[in-house]
């Protein structure tokens, strides 16, 4: 199938964009990776006015240290990602995350933006960012806001962005000291979506026992998960099965009616959530014993 | 280039200037088969799940059914036509002839493609690192051994050769 006509935009600056979202608003669709977005205008499962293309603006693509982690430009290409040695040594769960999204071709393209507008609930990026509690700079042309990543994911591909803003910046702040992370998914086939993924950190305090830990899920709802619950039974613990496994089923007992379809049944994701929070836990644990 | 009907683009595509005239709804996938009658790029799903679709934009892989052929003005594009040289078939087109990795051939432009741009970047790839590239080409005749034993046959065959083989594209 292919797409119906549109008006085709190719904006070179971010203002130049903000002004064609503001005027075309609720017709308007931003493009960047198009990985997401043109198979659903090629099934004609989205329909819009005027295409803005953002592919031009070099602006929107950097990868910079912020507040011991990253800030990182909407354009970002998860290929580019890959690749970024600060990305590596500040935040390699994103890094890490990152490899399981889609393929070599798909990852040229994608952005890291993109995956967090588009809000698919099998994504990795969401996820990923809502356990490091990131923040999103948005952007319009009357002005700009910052959204925490705990309030930008509303529902099934359904995020807090209005019509005419366009996210620019991603900040994620850095670990603690004595931390490790881990993001393991499960999948039937390399690089095919999620059934569940799950992303941890543990910091550890100085006689070994849990300071913090942080969780965040994919697939397993219309939305990102991150079982506070859950967290909140891992401090002061001694890391170990015992409380990799008090903490998954927290995790299983948070979830609100995983999907069912015909990928794997709601029971099935929900063991899965259970034993992936075990591994990712256990995997995050021990790196952050090699980290102390 | 902005907000018109149609719109005349300028691009490379294996080394050659082309300029055509398209809807920005054009695929670039439709626009290499159709309007430049580059049919060795297949369209198998539209959705970027197959990977029939790969070329490579600028050296990167990429999907060329989740590309318009306007986001391509200015940019070269190379096509599994683009491998060979001088009539001479490259060291991937040699290894898949030699050790079977086809039989209905659909799915292979995308496979040499994405080979072509796993041995750039890796030029003695082992088996899972192969298998691991490939995992976004799909395949319904081979089973895929023999696209694993090409794409290591090729990597040795262009070792032995030196360090750079040329393509069509002379990129």
């Amino acid at each position: 199938m292919k797409p119906p006509k549109f008006r085709y935009f190719a904006p070179q600056s971010v203002e130049e964009a903000l002004a064609l979202l503001a005027e075309h608003a609720e017709e308007a669709r931003v493009l960047a990776g198009g990985q997401s977005l043109v198979p659903l205008m090629n099934m004609r499962l989205v329909q819009l006015g005027a295409l803005v293309d953002i592919n031009g603006i070099g602006e929107l693509a950097y990868i910079r240290p912020w507040d011991g982690g990253l800030a990182v430009g909407t354009l970002t290409r998860d290929a580019a990602l890959l690749r970024d040695a600060t990305a590596a040594q500040r935040l390699p769960l994103l890094v890490e995350a990152t490899h399981s999204i889609g393929h070599p071709a798909i990852r040229n393209r994608s952005t890291v933006g993109g995956s967090i507008a588009h809000a698919d609930p099998a994504a990795e990026l969401p996820a990923v960012m809502l356990a490091l509690d990131a923040e999103f700079e948005v952007r319009s042309r009357s002005g700009s806001r910052t959204i925490p990543a705990r309030d930008f994911f509303k529902g099934y591909l359904t995020t807090d962005l209005k019509d005419g803003e366009l996210l620019t910046e991603l900040r994620v702040p850095g670990l603690p000291s004595r931390s490790g992370s881990a993001f393991v998914e499960f999948s039937r086939r390399e690089g095919d979506y999620a059934l569940a993924g799950v992303a941890a950190v543990v910091a550890l305090d100085e006689d070994g026992t849990i300071a913090d830990a942080r969780l965040g899920l994919c697939s397993v709802g219309p939305m990102p998960v991150r079982p506070r619950a859950a967290e909140a039974l891992l401090r002061g613990q001694r890391p170990g099965d015992e409380a990799w496994s008090n903490a998954a089923a927290a995790v299983v007992a948070a979830l609100d009616n995983p999907p069912s379809d015909i990928h794997g049944s709601a029971d099935y994701r929900r063991h899965l959530a259970e034993v992936l929070t075990r591994q990712a836990l256990a995997s995050a644990a021990e790196r952050a014993e090699r980290n102390r | 280039m902005q907000d018109e009907d149609f719109v005349m683009i300028r691009l490379k595509v294996n080394g050659v200037t082309h300029r055509v005239v398209v809807e920005p709804r054009r695929l670039l996938s439709d626009m290499l088969r159709e309007d430049l009658g580059l049919t060795g790029t297949n369209v198998g799903c539209e959705h970027g799940v197959c990977g029939s679709c790969t070329v490579l934009v600028d050296g990167q892989s990429v999907r060329s059914c989740l590309m318009f052929a306007v986001q391509a003005n200015g940019h070269e594009v190379m096509t599994v036509e683009g491998l060979a040289h001088e009539g001479k078939m490259h060291p991937l087109q040699e290894a898949f002839w030699e050790k079977q990795g086809l039989q209905c051939g659909f799915c292979t432009p995308g496979f040499l493609m994405t080979a072509y741009e796993l041995l750039q970047h890796n030029p003695n790839p082992g088996e899972e690192e192969i298998r691991s590239a490939l995992a976004g080409n799909t395949c319904r005749c081979t089973g895929y051994q023999h696209i694993v034993d090409a794409v290591r046959s090729a990597a040795q065959a262009m070792a032995e050769v030196g360090a750079t083989v040329p393509s069509g594209s002379g990129a």
